[in-house]
């Protein structure tokens, strides 16, 4: 978000220049199975970069704050709740139980995602 | 700021509408609207709606007008802490915004913050905060904003600045007539979902205005939107509508928010809503970005997009004149 409004001072230019450079990283589709057993959540323009996600039992997701605003990942059902995560700050939790756990950000809570563990 | 390109010479900078009726002027509703943000002034007097230009000579008509009644300042969103590009120095636009309130031609009885006092809740940002409005020697009173509650679910908020609130920190009080209503929308939210009031809430809100007569003014404050703004990013509250159905007997109510880092107005029926600018950073209008981030300008033109909002009451007008000034 910083990087990407640092130059467009004028917000009619922001919806061209935000396509411009969200076309490049996108190579993950926006739910994913993972293969290993550690997977990094980036938290972007309040969204989270992977909305659905699939991993093993015992597998670590890290969620990484990348917006200029804190955000707080807590899942729906209070299982686990994060600090506020300022920028660039970290939080990690590893699920050692399969089952689906819907998560969200606590201040935002538009801001959704779900883990998927098998 | 000024728009005195846009008003009548002949009227000094000044327009009325004033058509002896009780309906809203449909074309001054048009021209305020249009304003809204730019550094009008949006009067309400007996259901007929006013537009003035900011400035002295509008300032001056307005400090004659008034025969009573009551003046006070909305501030919002001051982010304390906030150090990204979009404003490295928070610090002094909130000094800004304070020497702006102490510039006032006619001097505020006192403040309202409508929360994000803080950017990370922590002690030290509300210290600074407070040592910087204490130049305004002013009572001040808060609401948090979810930057305020990050960690404790508002209990450091409540020690400092709700000591005598209820629940959550929700409370009223009445100032030369007015009644003023402080909510809390940002603890408790549910996934998915928008700012929330919740039950408890709700239940003390009705029981605070049942006693209360249909003629008195109320000003209800809080810091994300009561009314739906844009849900797409969070601007709006769950039970917003519910709260309002409790003020429908009220013949004026005026909706005072943050949280969106922009002026806008809306006039619902006896119902006026408006947002107040932030004293650090902008953000992009609805649906202009990607997300509602703060927005970078280039830093000659920040000032111009912070600032304070000026409320005045005048007495047996039922009346709130709502004037947005930024911060040059």
């Amino acid at each position: 978000m910083r990087r990407r409004l640092l130059n467009s001072g004028l917000s009619i230019a922001l919806p061209l220049v935000l396509s411009m450079t969200l076309a490049l990283p996108v190579t993950r589709a926006k739910s994913e199975e993972a293969k290993s057993s550690a997977m990094e959540v980036r938290v972007d323009n309040f969204t989270f970069a992977l909305d659905t996600l699939t991993i093993p039992v015992n597998s670590t997701i890290t969620w990484v704050n990348k917006d200029d605003v804190p955000h707080v990942i807590a899942s729906s059902d209070g299982l686990f709740k994060s600090k506020a995560l300022d920028t660039d700050d970290r939080y990690s939790y590893t699920f050692s139980k399969a089952g689906s756990y819907s998560y969200y950000c606590s201040i935002h809570p538009k801001m959704v995602g779900k883990i998927l563990v098998r | 700021m000024t728009n005195k390109n846009l008003f009548d010479s002949k009227a000094n900078g000044l327009i009325e509408h004033d058509h002896n009726h009780d309906g809203i002027d449909r074309r001054g509703f048009l021209k305020c609207m249009a304003w809204a943000g730019t550094g009008a002034l949006c009067v309400i007097e007996g259901g007929v709606l006013k537009s003035y230009a900011l400035g002295s000579q509008a300032g001056g008509k307005m400090k004659s007008r008034k025969v009573g009644g009551l003046r006070f300042v909305q501030i919002s969103d001051s982010h304390m802490g906030f150090n990204k590009p979009a404003n490295p120095d928070v610090v002094a636009t909130l000094k800004a915004a304070v020497d702006k309130i102490n510039a006032l031609p006619e001097s505020p009885d006192f403040i309202l913050h409508t929360g994000d006092i803080s950017h990370l809740s922590k002690p030290s940002e509300f210290d600074n905060v407070d040592q910087i409005l204490k130049a305004t020697n002013k009572e001040i009173f808060f609401v948090p904003g979810e930057h305020d509650v990050l960690n404790d679910d508002g209990a450091m908020f409540r020690e400092r600045y709700g000591k005598n609130s209820k629940g959550q920190g929700w409370y009223s009080f009445d100032k030369n007539g007015v009644h003023f209503i402080a909510l809390v929308n940002v603890m408790n939210l549910k996934a998915g979902g928008l700012g929330a009031l919740g039950d408890d809430q709700l239940e003390w809100l009705e029981d605070d205005v049942r006693h209360l007569k249909s003629s008195r003014p109320i000003v209800v404050f809080a810091h994300i939107p009561l009314w739906s703004v844009y849900p797409q990013w969070g601007w709006g509250t769950d039970d917003g509508a519910q709260a309002l159905s409790y003020l429908k007997k009220f013949g004026s109510v005026t909706v005072l928010n943050g949280h969106v880092h922009q002026t806008m107005q809306k006039v619902e029926g006896n119902v006026t809503f408006h947002t107040a600018f932030s004293t650090a950073f902008p953000q992009p209008a609805p649906g202009a970005a990607e997300g509602p981030g703060p927005m970078k300008v280039p830093s000659e033109q920040l000032r111009r997009v912070l600032g304070i909002t000026d409320v005045n009451y005048l007495e047996n007008r039922h009346a709130l004149g709502l004037v947005d000034s930024s911060l040059v």
